[in-house]
């Protein structure tokens, strides 16, 4: 299981990084799943929200996806950022754990789907500047692509673009500080 | 918003580039290298008797552990700000500086009467050495930090205390070139304290600005 998440999700960021979106859309599902199921495991007492944490590694790989190096395997980077993330979740709410990587890659396996809440990222999201918030909620909520999105606001698809990686990563740096 | 929506928006910026994080190093340590170079050269310079000082053994040996100790330190934080990567090959090499100074202070020990020691340990230029290794190391400390604010360190007081050693090592590469205590106990005592300022104001520095 582990061997062949390991090839599948390797070769999808490896396509991803190389400019293929469905590659990388896939990555990133697959990463969910698996980043949920180790939330899952590890917050067995209230006050956190594992679905926030994966969130937030999700965006954290997103901004940081260039410190994979390709030729490294693909889960231990991926178990590392989930890891840093789930102990300053943990930190944040004063409780300390410590997390073994060993036992992390033993209960990393499960994948497992999303259960709706109200969601950290949210907050963060309405702390945007209007412009960044506006094009981020019609390419995630609203599902619309870069074209739609550029057609409604009357604006560049490059504008889009920019304040679409600017909003991502505003929120990725905000995520549990506000 | 769902995480399928977040992936969505994730995806759409699946375009945005990044340089490499190693690349990023690679052009981090030569700027650094340029920065320690036009400060060193601006204010202290090279000693005038360079060229007959290399070929003293004593001398020589300076450049041996602040090399050694730069090159040990940059393949540690290559590793410590790239999640998952393993650290403990490079963290063993951490030990080689230390070790080449040790063996250098027995040798030196052994070479000079006793009643020289403190003449030799407390040199002539401990100020300046105490206040150009920081002040030449300072401008490539805030280029290693700036990169690991780039990379993604799982433990950041760390990786910018290692960002220390390293300008540290860098700094004293070219401080060594203008000091003239080549004693091994003079570099043991007072480099050593240099660097360690560096190490804990990159540590500090890790914890303030390495945030991610």
């Amino acid at each position: 299981m582990t061997g062949k998440n390991e090839a599948e999700l390797s070769r999808l960021l490896r396509a991803a990084i190389a400019g293929d979106e469905r590659a990388y859309a896939d990555f990133l599902h697959r990463t969910a799943a698996l980043v949920r199921g180790l939330a899952r495991r590890k917050i067995v007492q209230g006050g956190i929200d594992p679905e926030d944490v994966v969130q937030e590694t999700l965006l954290a790989i997103h901004v940081k996806r260039h410190t994979w190096r390709d030729e490294a395997p693909v889960l231990p980077w991926i178990y590392a950022i989930a890891r840093f993330k789930l102990i300053d979740a943990f930190r944040r709410r004063g409780r300390r754990v410590e997390i073994e990587i060993d036992e992390i890659a033993e209960t990393f396996a499960e994948p497992e789907a999303e259960t709706v809440s109200d969601r950290d990222i949210s907050r963060v999201l309405d702390s945007l500047p209007p412009a960044q918030r506006s094009v981020v909620s019609a390419v995630s909520v609203e599902g619309r692509s870069i074209g739609e999105t550029a057609t409604r606001f009357g604006i560049s698809e490059t504008a889009v673009r920019v304040s679409l990686h600017r909003g991502l990563a505003a929120i990725a740096r905000r995520f549990g500080r506000e | 918003m769902r995480t399928d929506d977040l992936i969505k928006a994730l995806d759409a910026d699946a375009r945005s580039k990044a340089m490499p994080l190693r690349s990023a190093w690679r052009m981090a340590a030569g700027a650094a290298a340029v920065i320690a170079a036009v400060v060193f050269l601006l204010t202290i310079g090279p000693r005038p008797d360079i060229a007959a000082a290399m070929h003293t053994v004593r001398f020589l040996s300076k450049f041996v552990f602040t090399i050694v100790l730069a090159a040990s330190a940059f393949a540690l934080i290559r590793s410590l700000s790239t999640p998952g990567a393993s650290t403990g090959r490079a963290a063993t090499w951490m030990i080689a500086a230390p070790l080449l100074v040790a063996v250098a202070v027995v040798l030196e020990l052994f070479a000079v009467p006793s009643t020289d020691w403190g003449r030799r340990l407390v040199g002539t230029n401990m100020v300046i050495c105490l206040t150009f290794i920081p002040l030449i190391g300072i401008g490539p400390l805030a280029v290693f930090l700036a990169v690991l604010r780039y990379g993604a360190p799982t433990r950041p007081v760390l990786a910018g205390a290692v960002a220390g050693l390293l300008a540290g090592g860098l700094s004293a590469t070219f401080y060594a070139a203008h000091c003239f205590d080549d004693s091994p106990l003079f570099v043991a005592t007072w480099y050593t304290i240099a660097i360690v300022i560096l190490a804990a104001l990159g540590a500090l520095g890790g914890r303030l600005f390495v945030r991610w």
